[in-house]
């Protein structure tokens, strides 16, 4: 069991407010993660702080391997076509073009490939960016409120792509207000702890 | 490294592609119009103020595009995602510095060509001026790109921007526009030490100001 991502007694302040203190964590290889809690209990931030986004203010984050994040900025030109935005970051990554191609079928995208990411909906912006995410190949998905906006057969997607990063050996960090239906899932609520 | 210029191109496509490229350029053919209808079409005296005038204009040229070298990335969330990668605020600084530099640059050394014509620059002129501007360019992008970081979190921060940089491009603009002179012999040489102590401090500060802007 190799471990991708460890964070020990994790402190988080942001302002003057302590959300979280002695948070601890790990993920190795196949496991996934689901941060739950509601608004404000400091799911991001936690997701910031494993990403190396936001400075701990006490604590060590430990990451293994590459990672991949998704939050609310979908983080693709707007002006670009969705292909050639995804193809943006496959060039800053590394990666091939079927990776992004198989990426964006497994999201269902192919038929958006020609519309400027301007003109998506939200869903499909959504969508568009957990593409970028599967598209990065990286072994540690870090996912902030991935199914925002996402119709039923979109999340129904997202659940199977988290189920074959998972058996191909990735890990995944959700967080997550609601629940989404992933088999073998830990759990650690937030809001309990505050 | 391909990272590195996937970015790069990125940017410069971005600059080109959205306008960024002809505003500064506008602006700057802009000013070499009007100076003569402010000053009078005084052949001898165009001639003489001229050079001075086109160093303004492409200083403030080089501020123009300050609003959109940093901020919609921040916005989209791209700098999250270059930081998320692993990749140093200070190489991604550094990465855009070269990308304004070129994406402005270019087009601004293009367009000094019509600019010095109607000012009534001769040949000689024309050439010192464009070797100037080319020293002093990445110098220019590097203040640029400074303080776009800097004013990425405020609302109308171009306005600021542009004060925050102005007193640091001076020595530039005192030393470009003195290779002007006949006498300024050593202008050239102050102007490349000015423009290398920017273009070097540049990327470090940059970074610095776009690791403030994530906490």
């Amino acid at each position: 069991m190799t471990l991708l991502l460890q964070l020990d007694r994790i402190a988080c302040i942001r302002g003057d407010r302590l959300l979280f203190e002695g948070l601890s964590l790990a993920l190795a290889r196949g496991e996934a993660l689901w941060l739950r809690g509601p608004n404000g209990a400091g799911k991001s931030s936690l997701i910031r702080v494993a990403a190396g986004l936001l400075r701990a203010a006490a604590g060590t984050v430990t990451r293994h391997e590459r990672c991949a994040l998704i939050d609310e900025a979908a983080a693709l030109d707007a002006e670009l076509p969705l292909r050639r935005a995804l193809d943006v970051w496959a060039r800053i990554d590394g990666i091939d073009g079927p990776m992004t191609q198989r990426a964006m079928e497994a999201m269902a995208l192919g038929a958006l490939a020609e519309v400027p990411v301007a003109m998506l909906s939200t869903g499909q912006r959504k969508r568009a960016a957990m593409a970028r995410v599967i598209g990065s190949a990286a072994p540690i998905w870090m996912l902030d409120e991935p199914a925002n906006g996402m119709d039923d057969a979109a999340r129904t997607r997202l659940v199977a792509a988290i189920a074959a990063h998972r058996a191909n050996g990735g890990a995944v960090l959700l967080a997550s207000h609601f629940a989404l239906d992933i088999p073998d899932l830990a759990e650690l609520d937030m809001g309990a702890r505050a | 490294m391909t990272a590195l210029l996937a970015l790069f191109w990125r940017d410069l496509r971005r600059a080109w592609g959205s306008g960024a490229l002809w505003l500064p350029v506008v602006f700057f053919l802009l000013v070499a119009t009007a100076f003569p209808f402010a000053v009078g079409p005084d052949a001898p005296l165009l001639a003489r103020t001229g050079g001075g005038m086109l160093w303004v204009a492409a200083l403030l040229a080089a501020l123009l595009p300050i609003d959109r070298l940093i901020r919609p990335d921040k916005d989209a969330g791209v700098l999250d995602q270059l930081a998320v990668r692993g990749i140093a605020d200070e190489v991604v600084a550094a990465v855009k510095i070269a990308a304004h530099a070129i994406g402005f640059g270019l087009p601004l050394l293009i367009a000094l060509l019509p600019a010095a014509a109607l000012l009534a620059q001769d040949a000689a002129r024309v050439a010192t001026i464009a070797l100037g501007l080319a020293i002093a360019i990445p110098a220019l992008a590097s203040l640029a790109v400074l303080s776009a970081a800097l004013t990425a979190n405020l609302k109308g921060g171009n306005a600021i921007g542009g004060l925050l940089v102005l007193p640091l491009a001076v020595p530039l603009l005192i030393f470009g526009a003195g290779m002007l002179d006949p006498s300024g012999r050593g202008a050239m040489k102050l102007l490349a030490a000015a423009s290398l102590l920017l273009t070097v401090i540049g990327p470090f500060a940059a970074g610095a100001a776009l690791r403030g802007l994530r906490e």
